[in-house]
């Protein structure tokens, strides 16, 4: 490029660093290199100046500030910007304070501690002041929004209907086919159906339909109402007397919590559907038979075991999800967190529940 | 300011489905003067803007941009053009996730990666108290700051890379008058030592007659007059007298005579 170029010549005495051209961002790196190749005393000769921008002019303030350099040949345009660059030139914060390495780590460790108690808490906080609508509504029943109940029966429950079902049936399928390779070693396939009915009824039609819900219901609990404090929506509700928590909160709970077991039984249903006819194409076990053997070899209280589970997963996903939804403070990026972080609590819970309920159920004696 | 012409807008139309937005629209922008543009809400002042800077693709028309045509640019070409204006969005449209010094470098790297951190740190924290920031407020997250401090946090963004141009949508709604009118002051003293040329989005008009040297209104879908505001006054328009005349414009000019 021809239009600039910076020399630098020492002269007998001084060395004297001539600016030629322009003297911009472009050529920061290189200005700045050059002007530290020179050794002081150090004189700056801005005469062959054409054109300067901030950034050229704090290079040249710096040096001035710094190592005492002496500037000639300034023409006013050049002077104007160097004292504007002067006038601004404060100490300003640019990095947050960092501790030193261990402390840090104790830094980081007591944050996760004490963000997780605090997500304890509020969780907890957030329960009672659901049970608190509950009850409100209970003694006032006119404050139930039916309308608004039903809405989200529509979204959590009927809307869900295709892609469960087609996950249920999937699964049927393979839980079948994997069961049917192992039991053929053995000669006995026809404890396929034994391995259906009961592990479908007892545990795995409940647990993935809520993983299901947690993943399709739970996140958009908390987008919604994460969404809603953003814009200060829930704020204006406030104002206006409206509570969140009935308003909000208690439908979205309420529809997890009726439609967890509607949903559970069908996937129990469609599971079976699938596991059927796989038995039937790859086992050649006819459809009767198939039933009839259900009938004998699951019991009733597997049925009420799976079932029983269903609502307080529905609970625990519509709690994790609105109470993550009403933590939503700041900006935009929070809703996104919250929503995971909704997704995979609600998740978790779920499992820890289910291992609980497990471990209740063989000690009552329901095997 | 000179005669030169640094955006030349000729013919341009934009719509949204059914609706059109501007038609024939024609406009020009002299270097070195702040330009105000007002209109009634709805009357496309952003989308102007949006079509200017190339965020709005036009369905006819030509704009031209420091001398270059900007419609139908490939990206590469255009960014060599991008790189000389800043731009001031409403909210500020701080990347949320950035401090605000790093916000401020973020143009600065993507243009010039190989200025070394410690100096990018000075730049950064130079334009931070340019724009009338406090000292503190480099390692803060958007979020923690006020609507104001956002706004001086996005013009600081905008000048990161010293633009012969920049752009303002609305840059004083929603600030207290004291904390307006610095930043009107800010913004004449910006363009006054920098030489920049401003196109301003404005509904304020304390701005209008404060800082801008000639204004342009946006009425029936194109730009109906560009002049001084004595200028426009002169004119018959039913919607500028409506609002350089109205209580508001009124008071406004009262108040500037008395300073």
């Amino acid at each position: 490029m021809g239009e600039q170029s910076t020399t630098s010549e020492p002269e007998s005495g001084a060395n004297v660093y001539r600016c030629v051209g322009s003297i911009t961002i472009a050529r920061a790196g290189s200005t700045q290199r050059e002007l530290e190749a020179v050794p002081d005393p150090l004189t700056i000769d801005l005469g062959g100046v054409e054109k300067m921008d901030t950034v050229g002019a704090w290079l040249i303030y710096r040096s001035v500030r710094d190592r005492g350099a002496k500037v000639i040949n300034v023409s006013s345009e050049v002077c104007g910007l160097l004292d504007q660059v002067a006038d601004f030139d404060t100490p300003v914060q640019i990095r947050p304070e960092e501790r030193p390495g261990p402390l840090r780590i104790l830094d980081e460790v007591g944050g996760w501690v004490s963000d997780a108690g605090e997500t304890l808490v509020g969780l907890v906080g957030f329960l009672g002041s659901v049970l608190l609508g509950f009850a409100a509504i209970v003694r006032r029943p006119k404050r139930f929004r039916i309308n608004a109940v039903i809405q989200r029966f529509d979204l959590v429950g009927v809307r869900a209907l295709g892609i469960i079902g087609l996950m249920s049936f999937l699964i049927g399928i393979v839980i079948g086919q994997q069961g049917a390779v192992q039991l053929q070693q053995f000669g006995a396939e026809i404890y396929t159906i034994n391995l259906i009915g009961r592990i479908t009824i007892r545990e795995l039609g409940t647990l993935m339909t809520a993983i299901m819900v947690a993943g399709r219901s739970g996140s958009a609990f908390a987008a919604q109402l994460g969404t809603m404090k953003l814009t200060e929506e829930i704020d204006a509700m406030r104002t206006i007397g409206v509570s969140p928590i009935e308003a909000l909160v208690i439908p979205r709970m309420l529809s997890a919590v009726v439609m967890m077991p509607l949903l559970s039984f069908y996937s129990m249903l469609i599971t079976i559907i699938g596991g059927g006819i796989f038995c039937w194409i790859s086992l050649d076990i006819p459809p009767l038979t198939y039933v009839q053997r259900l009938q004998e070899v699951v019991p009733m209280r597997d049925l009420w075991i799976g079932l029983i589970k269903a609502p307080v997963f529905g609970f625990i996903i519509g709690l994790v999800g609105c109470f993550q939804g009403m933590m939503v403070e700041g900006d935009s990026e929070q809703v996104g967190t919250r929503t995971t972080a909704a997704v995979v609590q609600a998740i978790f819970l779920v499992i820890v529940l289910d291992a609980v309920f497990a471990v209740f159920f063989s000690s009552v004696g329901w095997l | 300011m000179s005669d030169e012409i640094i955006i030349t807008i000729r013919g341009l139309r934009n719509s949204f489905g059914e609706q059109v937005i501007h038609e024939d629209l024609d406009l020009d922008v002299r270097r070195g003067e702040i330009l105000g543009v007002v209109g009634g809400s709805g009357t496309g002042k952003s989308v102007l803007m949006r079509s200017i800077i190339g965020l709005q693709t036009p369905d006819e028309g030509e704009v031209e941009v420091l001398g270059e045509n900007m419609i139908g640019r490939e990206e590469d070409e255009a960014k060599n053009i991008r790189r000389r204006w800043g731009v001031l969005f409403q909210n500020g449209a701080l990347f949320s996730t950035l401090t605000v010094a790093e916000n401020v470098e973020v143009p600065i790297r993507e243009y010039f990666p190989f200025i070394k951190e410690p100096l990018l740190d000075e730049i950064a924290g130079y334009k931070i108290a340019m724009s009338g920031l406090p000292a503190n407020a480099g390692p803060k997250y958007p979020s923690e700051l006020s609507g104001g401090m956002r706004k001086r946090a996005g013009l600081a963004r905008a000048l990161a890379l010293d633009p012969e141009l920049l752009f303002l949508d609305e840059p004083t709604a929603g600030l207290d008058p004291i904390g307006a009118a610095a930043f009107d002051e800010l913004i004449e003293g910006l363009k006054e030592r920098l030489e920049l040329t401003v196109f301003l989005i404005t509904h304020d008009l304390d701005t209008l007659w404060a800082i801008c040297d000639r204004v342009a209104v946006l009425a029936d879908r194109k730009v109906v007059a560009v002049g001084t505001i004595e200028e426009l006054l002169a004119l018959d328009h039913p919607w500028i007298q409506e609002y350089f005349n109205g209580p508001r414009g009124r008071a406004a000019l009262a108040g500037l005579k008395g300073r």
